[in-house]
């Protein structure tokens, strides 16, 4: 039987995801901010077919020690077979700009917490020989963009991170997905004017189940936005800085 | 309650020195946005709240000023669901409970009939009553007590409703069913919202040997045919006939009759197509007269063809247009209106004749009509099925619809029936009172759980309520 353990599970592309699981028969250990969300989305995910459901707490703006969460997990699912890190939050681009206070609060949430948490599990994964680490990390990272560079730096860090963490658990048999979804409509991007770009958290959560089943290690969800990305990518940085974007 | 709202550019957050509210992704979020029905008109600025838990949802009761509306998919037609602040239900889409024994399933408000189904029919259940799209939200299905193609033997959605978990205007939970606070039950079954918010409900449903449905296509050549037909076939399961009124003379009101019976073949599948889209919103222009009546003319052919049986997955014999997403965009920025009436048997013959004339006069052409039996009213106060006829035309929104709709309900009054409130989006305060006498006993119920002024629509100013 599968385990799942899912950080950020209250967020629309994790319980996305986490349906799909709960539907395979699944084993789940929730973490997240709303006790009450959390308590009913994993009834939610019992009625689809998840064999058991375990939730537990975690604010990520709070301290925290990943050693002990992931120990908890680790003896809730005895063994963990995916990972599924998707917390985060979409700081505000010119708050950023007037208040470090909010510029490390990003960090905090999207880098720091997910290292912390990386960090533990990594070792735990390696020790088991296999499993998978899937980090939502964002096009955004791909280059900065005046709109959203503190967001998109700190998944940049992130991105570097998992890359340096792939080739180090490969021989392992651990696989370390890096998923970059382009625009999602979610409560996260709710404020935003939604265009033919924009994709539902359900496709994402299918595109994500794909890549862990094929043994990815990036992703781009949906999958035009490697190409979008690898245009934008390719603007010359003299004709990039003129650009508003 | 964090507010998030969306500026002339981009969004900033009201504290934005709170990081804590920047992060948050689980709390009520407020939103200005241009809001409508399915039919695109009117469109409106609301202030739109997501709560996402019952703590969420009695929070925003408290700080939201009146009047505020509940609302799901946003499936309703006109303006029910439009008001200066609006809860949207949809992220109470969970299951609560479900007894693959004995066929009883609890959701939120907010779980749509075709995620439902999805579920419940892999398991042998399906949903009794399902309206004409799967879109719509379990909440939504009960505020509008929302019929099928069996109204005629089966009665209307809320029958299958054993409980409702209502929160009312001062955030208290409550549990209304038949048997307790049964009036306040009755008028939250085809209530449109106007007593409280529905948070989740349960529903009982039938057994079910396979997910799909055998169905039977009869042409028939004008109204007269097409009316007998519906009537010869009276004990089909489900039974609907797809009417061509654009057409003048002999072969006015000609149709297809639509039956359908549930196969017993073991397979349970789900449906896993996914639908095409309608990326962006076509030339008001383009359901023109002559596109529309090629359009029918086309469509009676093909079913023409087809006159034999076939089996078709639940999916598609009951929500054909979901395989379109977006497909109200076809009738352009301006949008759309339907005109759903039901008119008693005894005069619907002539009614529907009066009705016709009234679309051929306006020189108005409806892309889609429809026409069914249905059978006995229910105990709801506002519910709209009673026993008769019910015709259903779609136009594209102009003035001349307008003046072509206040004569439609002109006729449909002068022949005791009355209009869906789900569709209208203009009817006069007069109709609505000739056709639902019980408004009154409604009004009382309200007043009494402290509903009134707290819960309205634009519809509901309109109407009265």
């Amino acid at each position: 039987m599968l385990s799942v353990l899912i950080v950020g599970a209250t967020s629309a592309i994790a319980e996305a995801t986490a349906r799909r699981y709960a539907a395979r028969g699944a084993r789940l250990y929730l973490l997240g901010r709303d006790s009450e969300r959390l308590a009913m989305i994993a009834r939610d995910l019992e009625v689809r077919g998840a064999a058991a459901v375990s939730t537990a707490v975690l604010d990520v703006t709070h301290d925290f020690d990943a050693d002990t969460l992931v120990a908890a997990a680790q003896a809730a699912l005895q063994g963990i077979d995916v990972v599924l890190l998707a917390h985060g939050a979409l700081p505000d681009q010119r708050a950023c700009e007037q208040h470090v206070s909010q510029l490390r609060a990003a960090f905090e949430v999207n880098t720091l917490s997910t290292l912390a948490l990386l960090t533990p599990l990594a070792t735990l994964l390696q020790a088991q020989g296999g499993g998978t680490l899937a980090v939502l990390s964002s096009v955004a990272g791909d280059r900065g963009r005046q709109s959203n560079y503190v967001y998109g730096a700190s998944k940049a860090a992130l991105d570097a991170f998992l890359s340096g963490l792939r080739n180090r658990l490969a021989r392992h048999g651990v696989q370390v997905l890096t998923i970059k979804p382009g625009f999602v409509d979610t409560p996260m991007t709710a404020g935003f004017k939604k265009g033919p770009l924009w994709a539902s958290p359900d496709v994402i959560a299918d595109g994500i189940v794909q890549a862990i089943d094929a043994k990815r290690d990036v992703v781009y969800l949906p999958w035009f936005w490697r190409f979008i990305m690898l245009v934008i990518c390719g603007i010359p940085e003299r004709l990039f800085k003129r650009l508003s974007l | 309650m964090t507010t998030c709202m969306a500026g002339t550019r981009g969004r900033y957050y009201s504290h934005a020195t709170t990081f804590d509210v920047a992060v948050a992704t689980m709390r009520t979020r407020a939103m200005f946005m241009h809001s409508s029905g399915w039919g695109r008109h009117p469109i409106i600025e609301t202030i739109t709240h997501n709560p996402a838990t019952r703590a969420g949802l009695t929070s925003t009761l408290r700080d939201v000023p009146d009047p505020v509306i509940p609302r799901g998919m946003g499936r309703s037609y006109g303006d029910a669901s439009l008001a200066p602040h609006t809860l949207c239900m949809t992220r109470f889409d969970h299951f609560i409970n479900f007894d693959i024994e004995r066929g009883t399933i609890e959701c939120g408000a907010g779980i749509t009939l075709a995620s439902l189904m999805q579920l419940s029919v892999a398991h042998g259940w399906f949903v009794p009553v399902l309206p004409g799209t799967g879109l719509v939200t379990l909440g939504g299905a009960i505020a509008a007590d929302v019929h099928g193609k069996n109204h005629h033997h089966d009665g209307s959605f809320s029958q299958y409703v054993d409980e409702i978990s209502l929160m009312l205007a001062d955030g208290a939970l409550l549990r209304c069913s038949r048997s307790s606070h049964s009036p306040l039950f009755h008028a939250t079954a085809g209530g449109m919202g106007l007593t409280g918010v529905i948070v989740a409900a349960r529903l009982r449903l039938r057994a079910v040997r396979s997910s799909f449905i055998e169905e039977t296509v009869i042409a028939a050549k004008d109204l007269a045919s097409t009316l007998a037909l519906l009537d010869e076939h009276h004990e089909a399961t489900y039974g609907v006939a797809w009417l061509d009124v654009n057409q003048h003379g002999t072969g006015r009101g000609r149709g297809l009759v639509m039956l359908g019976e549930h196969l017993g073949d073991g397979d349970l599948h789900s449906s896993a197509r996914r639908p095409l889209a309608v990326p962006v919103d076509l030339p008001a222009g383009l359901l023109t007269q002559p596109v529309t009546r090629a359009f029918n003319a086309l469509y009676f052919r093909r079913g023409l063809a087809r006159c034999a049986r076939r089996r078709v997955h639940y999916a598609q014999y009951f929500f054909p247009l979901d395989a379109l997403r977006d497909w109200n965009r076809l009738y352009g920025k301006a949008g759309f209106m339907q005109h759903q009436c039901v008119i008693p048997s005894t005069t619907a013959a002539a009614a529907l004749d009066d009705m016709l004339d009234a679309v051929s006069a306006s020189g108005l052409v409806s892309p889609l009509a429809v026409l069914k039996g249905f059978g006995p009213a229910n105990d709801n106060l506002l519910s709209f099925p009673q026993a008769g006829l019910t015709l259903t035309m779609d136009f594209a929104m102009s003035p001349a619809t307008l003046a072509l709709f206040a004569r439609l309900d002109d006729i449909v009054v002068a022949h005791g029936g009355r209009l869906y409130l789900a569709k209208d989006a203009c009817m006069s305060m007069a109709t609505f009172r000739r056709g639902y006498p019980s408004w009154e006993a409604f009004q009382e119920i309200r007043a009494r759980y402290g509903a009134l002024g707290r819960f309205a629509s634009l519809q509901s100013q309109r109407l009265g309520l």
